[in-house]
């Protein structure tokens, strides 16, 4: 649609995340690698998510519509799965990390716990998602025209943009619950991500429906965030003194 | 962007369109059936000042004083466009687009439509500009000096085919007392748009008989006792300012060709001869070179001895008359150079027949080419039409004249033209190049010719489809068939008896074998060549040359169209502005967040964690 829809959805989708990279994530090295490589294992499981998908397409009439949207919702939900697999071995993963970065550091402890780990993990899966959902989205944002000549909604690339936003959100804090679950063997709390994952992807089958999947995401992503709040040490009240902080105009005190 | 009916592609439309700056293409839909008055984008006045007749040889009849050929013409190929034109050929393609308008550009109550708007985007972005003065002396500058150069136009270019009846040595010269008679025509033709030239009346229909009045005289018994030799020749880029004559008589002057112009003893050309009204031909001459009195003399021989041949034939020939002089003809570059006894034949006596002169609109119909229905592509290449059995007629005409000018003094009615022939040359020059017939006669590694649909511009790549196959239908059809082997025949320097100064050689597919996909290939003989059909202004590199023709073609990298919806300025100025505030707001949240970290989140229970 032009450049100026170009940078409005791509600050839409990733200035968020850009904010939390900016200010937690690039300081630290460490944390960077573990962004990186966090991307690239989600980077894998859509890889090997999409192969059985086309295996599967190419392996069916192409005629057949139900059977392709059969096949469509089958691949998401396996998709889904298979992020989650991998998103519980890369937590495998950081867990030997830490034993090695505890053996190497000087006075005993690790540099960075495995909450913290949790999060830059969340926001890797969540960056390489996006990326992926929206790239293509832009690429075309750039010619001189919009969606809509075959009937479809003029807003895809807003929605998309929305869409995708909240779902690096959501990663991030999938990531959070999903280690903690597994650091605490509570097992319901993984199940619980893997259910609104599912919940999430399948949503997005409302599409052009758009209030069918942006507004069960939002409110997914509120609960999500709410309840990785509360788990990371956050409370009620630790909420109410950070506002109460801000209003009276405080100046800010370095942090981490 | 305007969508245009192909009734309303006139030239008031579209000077009128020229003049606003508001449109920036346009896109016409082609008309169907074609329009009944009549459309030719082509000059009132073909090939003016490039013919024979100027100021100081016959100024009477120059500019079309005279007779007005074309007088449809509209001219509207040769005016400077800035904004793209295509052709919409396919209805569907029209329906697209009429579709997307109906939906979203119609205004409705009144007031203007809204956003989102249906819009179109024409690419065709040449690379060429001004003149061809401009653009050679642009391109040969690039040519000299640059490493990679960046040549911005071409010449149109392309081959004459030319055969003799009586072989000749193509590499030394003819002597001067043989005497050849040269026929002749074109086989090219034009239209508004770039490689849509169907030109079945004005190209199409007087080389097919050309090729029919080849066949018929190389069966006669005693042709390579005849008196005089006789060349067919068919010219190529003739519908430019004449490229292919003008090359042709410069060569001759020039001493490149086996000819000279003293060789030449009479002339013969066919121009548009499909409608004939009332089965009349007429025979038009040079009025100007007539008052020489041994012209005169020849022409009259000539002009009687085609009148004789006619008798039996259902062919009336009649003249044109002293009053008329020669229509646009390849003969009026021979007349430039020489005075030579001439007659060029036509089914038209003043204004052309053809109300479809050099437009797309030259198709198969226009000269009442019509098949039953139901018939498969081997049974419709088989189907004789009326339109072949007239064009034979004429063929029949004209190679009977032939013989009896070339001094053949036995009976010509065993010269008779075959319909047949004329009927599947017809249908593969003008319906679908690709049968079994053409697919027979060419080499072949060029086989991939016959796949579009047919058509006859000059083009700037040569040769083109046209040329290729005038050169393997004159060769199957004037040819003999020789017994050598695919080496022997790819080089006949190899073999004693070849004769290689005298003939062509050519290795061809052959037919399909019964039930089976194989095909039975074999060598053809004939004295089928090629010349360089390239205007000799680029030769002597004058390009603002008014003696010769300096056509050009620009080049271009794309040409492709789209269309799509384009939505409101409001619509993305909004969701620039959303995205840098939500980008600014999360900056400053997480900024604050961070700051205040150890506010947010409490130190966890567990002693080995660092906190955030």
């Amino acid at each position: 649609m032009t450049l100026a829809v170009f940078f409005g959805c791509t600050f839409i989708a990733f200035g968020p995340a850009l904010g939390l990279f900016v200010f937690t994530i690039a300081r630290d090295p460490l944390r960077i690698i573990i962004l990186i490589a966090g991307a690239f294992f989600w980077l894998v499981s859509l890889l090997l998510s999409s192969l059985i998908w086309f295996i599967a397409v190419k392996a069916s009439d192409p005629r057949d519509e139900p059977l392709q949207k059969g096949l469509l919702i089958f691949g998401v939900m396996f998709s889904v799965l298979l992020q989650e697999a991998f998103r519980f071995l890369y937590y495998k993963l950081l867990r030997k990390a830490i034993e090695g970065l505890v053996a190497l550091s000087e006075d005993g402890c690790s540099p960075i716990s495995i909450q913290q780990m949790a999060y830059v993990a969340g926001v890797g899966f969540g960056l390489m998602s996006g990326a992926f959902s929206m790239i293509n989205l832009l690429a075309d944002t750039l010619g001189p025209g919009t969606v809509g000549i075959h009937g479809d909604s003029q807003l895809y690339f807003l929605t998309s943009a929305f869409m995708t936003m909240v779902l690096i959100f959501l990663h991030t804090f999938w990531g959070i619950l999903f280690f903690h679950g597994c650091e605490h063997r509570r097992w319901w709390e993984i199940t619980a991500v893997v259910v609104m994952h599912l919940a999430v992807s399948g949503s997005t089958f409302c599409n052009p429906l758009y209030v069918g999947s942006l507004v069960p995401s939002y409110l997914l992503m509120a609960t999500a965030a709410a309840w990785a709040y509360l788990l990371s040490g956050g409370s009620a009240q630790n909420l109410w003194r950070f506002l109460l902080c801000l209003r009276s105009g405080p100046s800010p005190q370095p942090g981490s | 962007m305007i969508l245009l009916d192909g009734n309303l592609f006139n030239r008031r439309v579209m000077l009128q369109l020229k003049g606003t700056s508001r449109v920036s293409g346009l896109a016409v839909a082609i008309a169907k059936p074609s329009p009944p008055q009549g459309f030719s984008p082509g000059l009132k006045c073909p090939n003016d000042g490039f013919g024979v007749y100027s100021k100081d040889y016959g100024p009477q009849f120059a500019h079309c004083n005279n007779t007005v050929w074309n007088p449809l013409g509209s001219g509207l190929s040769y005016e400077d466009f800035d904004f793209p034109i295509f052709l919409l050929e396919d209805a569907n393609e029209t329906q697209v687009i009429k579709q997307c308008y109906q939906d979203h550009n119609v205004p409705r109550d009144g007031s203007g439509p809204e956003y989102p708007l249906c819009a179109m985007q024409l690419f065709s972005h040449m690379h060429a500009v001004t003149s061809t003065v401009t653009c050679m002396r642009r391109s040969s500058l690039q040519s000299t000096f640059s490493i990679n150069p960046e040549v911005v136009c071409d010449p149109l270019l392309d081959y004459n085919v030319w055969s003799t009846l009586q072989p000749i040595n193509s590499s030394g010269k003819v002597d001067a007392e043989k005497e050849v008679i040269i026929v002749a025509t074109r086989i090219d033709s034009h239209s508004f748009f770039w490689n849509i030239a169907p030109g079945a009346e004005s190209a199409v229909s007087s080389f097919v008989t050309h090729l029919a009045a080849a066949e018929a005289l190389h069966k006669a018994s005693d042709v390579h006792l005849l008196q005089r030799n006789i060349m067919f020749t068919f010219f190529q880029g003739e519908t430019f300012d004449y490229i292919g004559s003008s090359r042709m008589v410069y060569d001759m002057e020039k001493d490149k060709f086996p000819l000279r112009l003293d060789n030449i003893h009479s002339f013969v050309e066919m121009n548009q001869v499909a409608l004939r009204n009332a089965s009349v031909l007429w025979m038009h001459t040079d009025p100007v070179s007539r008052l020489n009195k041994s012209v005169e003399v020849q022409v009259r021989i000539l002009l009687d001895i085609l009148s004789n041949s006619s008798v039996g034939a259902n062919v009336t020939l009649q003249e044109a008359g002293y009053s008329q002089p020669l229509p646009p003809s390849s003969f009026q570059r021979f007349l430039r150079a020489r005075h030579i006894p001439g007659v060029v034949l036509t089914d038209h006596r003043t204004a052309f027949q053809n109300r479809y002169y050099q437009s797309m609109y030259d198709t198969p119909e226009n000269i009442q080419m019509q098949y039953p229905e139901g018939l498969s592509p081997e049974e419709t290449l088989e189907y004789v039409t009326d339109t072949a059995k007239s064009l034979a007629e004429v063929a029949t005409v004209v190679a009977r004249a032939l013989y009896r000018l070339a001094g053949g003094a036995n009976n010509t009615s065993a010269i008779q033209a075959d319909p047949k022939t004329v009927s599947r040359m017809l249908y593969g020059f003008l319906i679908k190049m690709n049968n079994s017939w053409f697919q027979s006669i060419i080499k072949p590694d060029i086989k991939g010719i016959l796949g579009d649909v047919p058509q006859h511009y000059v083009a700037v790549s040569s040769p083109v489809n046209t040329t290729y196959l005038v050169q393997y239908v004159l060769a199957n059809l004037t040819g003999t068939v020789v017994n050598l082997t695919k080496e022997e025949c790819l080089n006949p320097e190899k073999t004693p008896s070849s004769e290689k100064e005298l003939y062509e050689y050519a290795w061809v597919q052959g037919s399909l074998e019964p039930n089976s996909t194989a095909r039975v290939p074999y060598c053809v003989r004939s004295t089928v060549r090629l010349s360089k059909a390239l205007s000799p202004a680029f030769e002597l590199r004058q390009w603002g040359s008014t003696e010769y023709s300096t056509w050009t073609e620009s080049r271009w990298k794309e040409i492709r169209a789209r269309i799509f919806l384009v939505a409101s300025k409001e619509l993305e100025i909004i969701t620039l502005v959303v995205g840098i505030a939500i980008l600014i707001f999360s900056l400053l949240t997480t900024y604050f967040i961070n700051a205040k970290a150890d506010v947010l989140f409490s130190i966890p229970r567990d002693p080995g964690a660092v906190a955030y």
